[in-house]
């Protein structure tokens, strides 16, 4: 009798055409074929999409949240990146 | 292929396109369909990247080190908008390097406009404002096309635009109320990009080579002419409003209409730095060849360096 664990794959959606496809769960499969068949059983039991993605959890490169500082705190003092760090006169309704 | 399965993919696709819908990278589409996307989405994103060069153009000579850096992240989120709209394009199987042989080959368009020279710290303004602008209401409909990526891609851009027409409309806002130099160099910036930013909705609708099989596949949702009216529309008040004139004798409110009339375009004009005549046209496609071949040195070592950690990896 095989103990061995079915590899994790990751389980993209794509709910609607016109939108991206997102995360919705993982599961575990044999191969990609299965996971795909696994994954319409498991998360599309009630029409919620028309295309699946899946990916091994193992081929998933992931930031973690320490990350965070070195990636963002220098963009939130960026504040010239947004639109509405320039004032514009009350006559220009949108721009 | 039989002729009935033919007919049955082509009706699925029909009826996706009626029913407003996305075509999505993997469904089946007509090879002229495809084609034509293709073309849009390369044309657009070499757009976003030699764009950079007119703007990059003024980096180091920005007025202050606060304007300085508000250019150095636009021209950052041109980059940016590039890559979207090439991997948009990479969906439907065409590599980013064919796309780029092809621009350098000079067989792929990028917007002509890119081909006037930005002449004066003005000229930042008048970029962000009108061109920006002009982009801007090309793009808002092109987030209703209807291949799935690219309307995706102008999602994304459209998000990040507004902050480049307003930076641009401010360093006008400023010139406009400035010395008499500045306001004489607003007005000049503001001559020489008028006419081109209107030309960046292409032909008259009647004799556009592309328009009406795009409309009719909703991959351009409003014709070339409804875009340019709004963008007039719009542009007259916000001039009018720092005190600029547009260059244009026959330009007047129309009531009947509720819009403005305005001149014709120089079409000569339109056709002679389209097809590779205009005043930076050499200059534009030569930079890009040259950066991609200075930057030789950087991927090549970047591909003896992951070679390096596979062999150590393969030993290990």
């Amino acid at each position: 009798m095989s103990n061995r664990e079915l590899p994790l794959f990751e389980v993209f959606v794509r709910s609607k055409r016109g939108l991206d496809h997102r995360h919705v769960g993982s599961l575990h499969a044999e191969d990609h074929e299965q996971a795909l068949e696994y994954a319409r059983d498991v998360y599309l039991r009630r029409s919620e999409g028309v295309s699946i993605w899946v990916v091994k959890s193992e081929d998933v490169v992931a930031s973690q949240e320490d990350d965070v500082e070195t990636f963002y705190e220098p963009m939130e003092e960026k504040t010239y990146r947004h639109a509405m760090e320039y004032e514009l006169p009350p006559e220009i309704k949108n721009m | 292929m039989s002729e009935s399965n033919q007919e049955h993919l082509q009706a699925t696709f029909d009826a996706r396109v009626a029913a407003e819908s996305r075509i999505e990278p993997r469904d089946w589409m007509p090879d002229d369909f495809r084609k034509s996307v293709l073309r849009q989405m390369s044309q657009h994103a070499h757009s976003e990247v030699i764009g950079m060069q007119p703007e990059g153009n003024w980096i180091t000579r920005a007025p202050t080190l606060h304007r300085k850096t508000i250019l150095m992240a636009k021209v950052q989120d041109e980059a940016g908008h590039g890559l979207y709209l090439y991997s948009a394009a990479e969906t439907l199987g065409t590599s980013r390097d064919d796309m780029i042989a092809a621009l350098h080959a000079g067989k792929a368009k990028y917007a002509s406009i890119f081909n006037y020279p930005s002449l004066t710290w003005a000229d930042i303004g008048a970029i962000g404002w009108l061109v920006d602008g002009a982009a801007i209401v090309n793009q808002v409909s092109l987030q209703r096309t209807s291949y799935g990526p690219y309307a995706r891609a102008m999602v994304r851009i459209c998000k990040e635009e507004s902050f480049h027409q307003r930076q641009g409309y401010q360093i006008m806002m400023v010139l406009a109320r400035g010395s008499e130099e500045q306001k004489a160099m607003a007005q000049d910036a503001l001559n020489r990009w008028w006419w081109p930013s209107l030309m960046m909705f292409g032909p008259h609708d009647a004799e556009s080579a592309h328009s009406a099989k795009s409309m009719q596949w909703k991959l351009k949702r409003e014709s070339n002419d409804t875009l340019r009216q709004r963008f007039v529309d719009q542009t007259i008040p916000q001039a009018e409003l720092i005190g600029l004139t547009v260059p244009d004798p026959d330009l007047k409110w129309n009531e009947e209409r509720g819009a403005y009339d305005f001149g014709e375009i120089d079409w000569e004009e339109f056709m002679q730095v389209i097809s590779g005549n205009g005043p930076c046209n050499k200059q534009r496609l030569d930079h890009h060849i040259a950066a991609k071949e200075n930057g030789q040195w950087v991927r090549d070592a970047m591909a003896a360096y992951e070679e390096k950690r596979r062999a150590r990896r393969e030993a290990a």
